[in-house]
């Protein structure tokens, strides 16, 4: 049984970095920006990051989020691997951590965080996800890059960076908090099966 | 992990430490209001009980269903079994409905593997005669977890009836692996034969007498005495039983501050367990029952997801 295999994990392969830790860093502040004009404030908002390299993204507009507004914002992680189309065909994997704050999610605004989107299958079995916990008021999306070949009619509302992307290739996302360093990088590996995996959306 | 769990011997530790992750999070959704995932939609899971059974029953009932995989229970009282059907006629027509895993107890030892050997769908063994219960030893495992952080180093005595008890092999075997020290205690009727060997090589101690071992113990199991699978004999009168090897109130006493008391159920009261141990703040009885459904939903979950043809995939 392995772990769950995310985007990051490519140490040592090649590629080109398309993002750097400051543009990391610059595109979380601009989302936290877009999510308060959006919600108009930091009230009622709950950010939910989606395992696994979600969750410190999420931690991170919170901090960038009490910066600019000097409020603190609940956030809250969510597992989706119960949720997911493809259990039959993926080796099994282990379910990791949902927590969601004391309040529960009913009447919140609920923005949901990953790190790429890309078929939309992972935000697909998050919203079902959502759904058993609970009943928002409403739920957006924000990633940190989408990089397109969407499966389902499932668009982001917060975006960090758009990252046209052949479906031939790779986007390693890494993080500091689960891979040692802020880096996007795309991979030109040809893996014909088309990965709907873990870590990418 | 292998495809059938008959035996705490399919499993490395990596494996239990899996199971255990995701049961951990199986454990936070019986909180929820809406106990349910999606998990296990569109499976079939038969549990075939050809021995009584009450809690594993109906927490491997629960386990399926709130995975939302259909669940059907046969047991051997009012199915063919009891017209004189063969065990294996019984399993094969049962297969033959298209199901996806099979939970079976029987009263045989090695019942379990003689099913998957039959079957191509995942068999997990729920009780196969005196042999092993892999399971119960998984929930007491991830209870003793939860209650003492890990199991490494700490110290488990399991006492009582040993010559009878599947849940005693199972966990002698999952308490090792997990890096616990064991003493098994029981008297000399009820200690089975061989175990002077068995010990030494899984790495357990053995006694027949109880008192010294409770002081040093981090967590104490209690073993039912199994009066239905005795031919009498084994001790001269319950009284005596109680005496020497019950967890009564005056040994209570002895057991370190916060220590887990455990019990696989049912309990014989006033004779393995005084209801003052049964009843103690530091009784884990029930935590078990409630882990049982989480255990249990997640090797449902671990057996029955993945690639049909082995689970060695390489991750991407």
């Amino acid at each position: 049984m392995p772990a769950h295999t995310a985007s990051g994990s490519h140490e040592g392969l090649t590629g080109r970095v398309v993002l750097d830790a400051g543009d990391i860093q610059r595109a979380v502040t601009r989302i936290s920006h877009e999510i308060l004009e959006r919600n108009k404030g930091s009230e009622d908002l709950l950010l939910l990051g989606l395992q696994t390299r979600g969750v410190p993204l999420a931690e991170r507009i919170a901090a960038s989020i009490a910066q600019v507004e000097g409020t603190t914002v609940a956030t809250g992680s969510l597992d989706v691997t119960m949720y997911r189309d493809d259990l039959r065909d993926h080796p099994t994997r282990v379910a990791s951590r949902t927590q969601v704050p004391a309040g529960g999610i009913d009447g919140k605004t609920v923005v949901l965080v990953d790190d790429v989107l890309y078929s939309g299958r992972t935000i697909r079995a998050a919203l079902d996800a959502v759904s058993d916990l609970g009943r928002p008021a409403v739920v957006r999306l924000a990633v940190l890059v989408d990089r397109g070949h969407r499966e389902l009619p499932i668009r982001a509302d917060h975006v960090g960076k758009n990252l046209p992307t052949a479906r031939s290739e790779r986007v390693s996302l890494r993080l500091v908090e689960t891979d040692g360093e802020d880096e996007v990088r795309i991979i030109g590996i040809v893996d014909s099966t088309g990965p709907t995996d873990g870590g990418e959306a | 992990m292998n495809r059938h769990l008959l035996s705490i011997d399919d499993l490395e530790v990596s494996d239990i430490e899996d199971i255990f992750t995701t049961a951990a999070e199986m454990h936070d959704v019986q909180k929820r209001s809406v106990k349910k995932l999606p998990a296990l939609r569109g499976r079939t899971v038969i549990n075939l009980f050809f021995e009584d059974s009450t809690r594993t029953r109906s927490s491997f009932e629960i386990a399926g269903k709130w995975l939302s995989a259909d669940v059907i229970n046969l047991s051997a009282k009012g199915s063919s079994a009891s017209k004189g059907e063969s065990l294996r006629d019984t399993v094969l027509t049962v297969t033959a409905m298209g199901i996806d895993g099979l939970v079976v107890r029987h009263g045989a030892s090695g019942a379990a593997e003689q099913i998957s050997r039959w079957v191509d769908v995942p068999v997990i063994n729920a009780g196969d005669g005196t042999h092993e219960h892999p399971t119960q030893a998984l929930l007491d495992g991830y209870t003793l977890t939860r209650r003492l952080g890990t199991l490494e180093g700490k110290h488990v005595a399991i006492v009582g009836d040993l010559t009878h008890s599947r849940v005693f092999r199972s966990n002698v075997k999952s308490l090792v692996k997990l890096g616990a020290t064991v003493t098994v205690v029981a008297p000399p009727t009820l200690m089975p034969a061989g175990v002077a060997d068995w010990s030494k090589e899984a790495g357990f101690a053995t006694s027949y007498d109880l008192d010294p071992v409770l002081p040093e113990a981090d967590a104490v199991m209690m073993l039912r005495v199994q009066r239905e699978r005795m031919s009498g004999g084994f001790f001269p009168t319950a009284r005596e039983y109680t005496v020497g090897y019950g967890l009564t109130r005056d040994r209570l006493s002895l057991l370190k501050p916060g220590t887990p008391i455990l019990h696989p159920g049912p309990m014989n009261r006033g004779l393995e367990i005084s209801a003052d141990a049964a009843d103690a703040i530091d009784s884990a009885v029930l935590d078990q029952v409630s882990a049982g459904v989480a255990v249990r939903m997640s090797v449902l979950y671990h057996l029955l997801t993945g690639e049909p043809q082995g689970n060695e995939g390489v991750g991407e």
